[in-house]
């Protein structure tokens, strides 16, 4: 594209320097490879639980299927719609609860809340794999949201 | 184009820096900033001439009472409205619609009737009118829009064919920035007998509006779109209409006469004008609308299209961008909807704003459009007078970064 005119009263408006290090901790490649390439997304043959959520005020959108057996989580599935982060989140989500027991994704959900408040403890918890990724959404709380998403789903789903 | 640097001047909000950044304000379909005019003329009010209006009998109520009509007849002026009498100052657009199918709606549509409303319309428009119409058992019809975005006049015609009681339509869509050909669907919607709620929350901040010549029955109106306060704004309609309506709220103010079993009411406006209304709002808006007419509603059209047009044609060179709705630059208000690949519109808000840059990124309460669009939101930026085109730059290089960090162009 051509260069735009620039302008006395801003500063220069295409700069070619490296993205702001906080968006590029926001939008990793690893969170961008969930989000382009989602796991586990679809629907669960014999889903012993489901619950659909969805953000009013961006429009964020999660079905999330799971199949508990014994207490264990077997397999988690989703559709969902929304931004890069909600989307990310919920597929890093069905990959690492899997096999966990229902308290154990519970334990996660809440460090994972934790990682968005800003918690360094959590955000370098190796329990939390690849959602550790994720950490950057802290810094920006209107986002908070978008990644907490699926998790509120799970917690909803497994609700007695 | 206006001298933005000047207009600028005005506005003490725009001087603030966003993430280290000069502000890039362009939401302004959602609000507008405000001139120091307007923040004076608030204060002044408080200062010295706070008092509940069309009550007390000393002379500090009276010059509130005044101040408070003055508004009124200014904003009448404003719009050209067939009276003052006809200008019920309302918490904005939103109210003034659900007035309308409150009170006329109610009073006038019954089981089998039909209302009809388009697929561009603001959820505001289109919410009323789907409580009206299930409560009454009446119809709802929803015309279609083209491909480039406007109202579709062939399904309006047949729409038309069920004489409906209610038309209801935006003069500007919000989502889109369509300028609708508000006059000859007004024309066309009175030769099928209904009555034209025409949502201006769009049109009157932005271009010339003559209610006399545009005809319609019901107008609704947001002062803060158009760089009043919040809360305020009016519902505008031919006043024998609003003679003929029943009350929308009880309470004071409204009344003439109150009985232990009943009531008779105000004359209007005052009918619908229950309780203490926002006076402040008033005279804010009344200072807008002060600082709109001495730069001239003709002037700011011209300037917002200039922007949109320059903004569309930057943005479609970015590979991956596509913008929404009409292309003609005569038929667009100031309003640039667009997507940007698979980048979802909520993480290219987050990273314009990174740059001081602030658009609206979702469904724009507009969902039955976004439906018809096949998406689920949109990135939106909306200017106003105080815009420059290299704000238009600015949104235009954020793009370009918002681009890098999603793999569409190299780093």
């Amino acid at each position: 594209m051509p260069s735009p005119a620039r302008s006395s009263r801003r500063e220069p408006c295409l700069d070619t320097s490296p993205p702001d290090p906080q968006l590029s901790a926001l939008y990793q490649e690893l969170i961008l490879d969930h989000y382009r390439r989602p796991r586990n997304k679809g629907t669960l043959e014999h889903a012993t639980h489901a619950v659909s959520l969805n953000n009013p005020l961006c429009g964020d959108e999660i079905d999330l299927q799971l199949r508990v057996d014994d207490d264990i989580i077997k397999e988690a599935r989703f559709i969902g719609r929304g931004c890069s982060i909600s989307q990310a989140a919920a597929s890093m989500m069905t990959q690492i609860v899997k096999d966990k027991s229902i308290p154990q994704a519970l334990a996660l959900a809440d460090r994972m809340s934790a990682m968005m408040r800003g918690d360094d403890g959590a955000a370098r918890d190796k329990a939390l794999g690849e959602l550790r990724a994720l950490a950057g959404v802290s810094k920006f709380p209107v986002r908070i949201k978008c990644a907490l998403l699926p998790w509120n789903a799970l917690t909803d789903a497994v609700k007695p | 184009m206006l001298d933005v640097a000047r207009l600028r001047a005005d506005f003490p909000l725009l001087a603030q820096r966003e993430n280290g950044h000069p502000l890039v304000y362009l939401d302004n379909a959602a609000t507008t900033q405000k001139p120091q005019a307007v923040l004076d003329a608030i204060a002044e009010y408080y200062q010295n001439t706070n008092a509940n209006v069309h009550r007390g009998a000393y002379d500090l109520a009276i010059r509130a009472t005044e101040a408070y009509e003055a508004a009124r007849a200014k904003l009448a002026r404003f719009v050209n409205a067939w009276a003052p009498e006809g200008v019920v100052f309302t918490r904005g657009t939103t109210e003034a619609i659900n007035l309308v199918a409150g009170s006329y709606g109610r009073a006038n549509v019954k089981a089998g009737d039909s209302v009809v409303v388009t697929a561009m319309d603001h959820h505001s428009n289109l919410v009323p009118w789907q409580i009206l119409c299930q409560e009454k058992g009446a119809t709802l019809r929803m015309v279609e829009i083209t491909e480039d975005g406007r109202i579709d006049l062939a399904d309006f015609g047949r729409a038309l064919e069920r004489r409906p009681r209610i038309v209801a339509f935006p003069y500007v869509s919000n989502a889109l920035g369509t300028v609708n050909p508000a006059a000859q669907l007004v024309k066309l919607a009175h030769a099928a007998g209904a009555v034209v709620v025409v949502d201006g929350a769009q049109s009157t901040p932005h271009l010339k509006v003559d209610l006399q010549a545009l005809d319609c029955d019901f107008y609704a109106l947001s002062g803060h779109k158009m760089l009043g306060p919040m809360g305020s704004g009016a519902l505008v309609a031919k006043p024998e209409l609003l003679e003929a309506m029943p009350p929308y709220h009880g309470g004071g103010e409204m009344i003439s006469r109150v009985w232990d079993d009943h009531s008779t009411y105000n004359k209007i406006p005052h009918k619908f004008e229950a309780g203490t209304p926002n006076v402040e709002g008033a005279v804010g808006l009344a200072a807008a609308i002060g600082y709109l007419e001495r730069i001239g509603p003709e002037r700011i059209a011209d300037h917002e299209q200039a922007l949109a047009a320059a903004a569309i044609d930057k943005l479609t060179q970015i590979e991956g961008v596509t913008v929404y709705g009409p292309r003609a630059r005569s038929d667009r208000a100031g309003v640039v909807s667009f997507t940007y690949g698979d980048i979802h519109p909520h993480d290219i808000a987050t990273i314009l704003d990174q740059d001081g840059i602030c658009i609206r990124a979702g469904h724009h309460c507009t969902q039955p459009l976004m439906r018809r669009l096949n998406v689920t939101a949109t990135a939106r930026a909306s200017f106003y007078l105080y815009n420059g085109l290299d704000e238009v730059d600015a949104l235009a290089g954020a793009l370009v970064k918002a681009g890098a960090l999603f793999g569409y162009v190299p780093a």
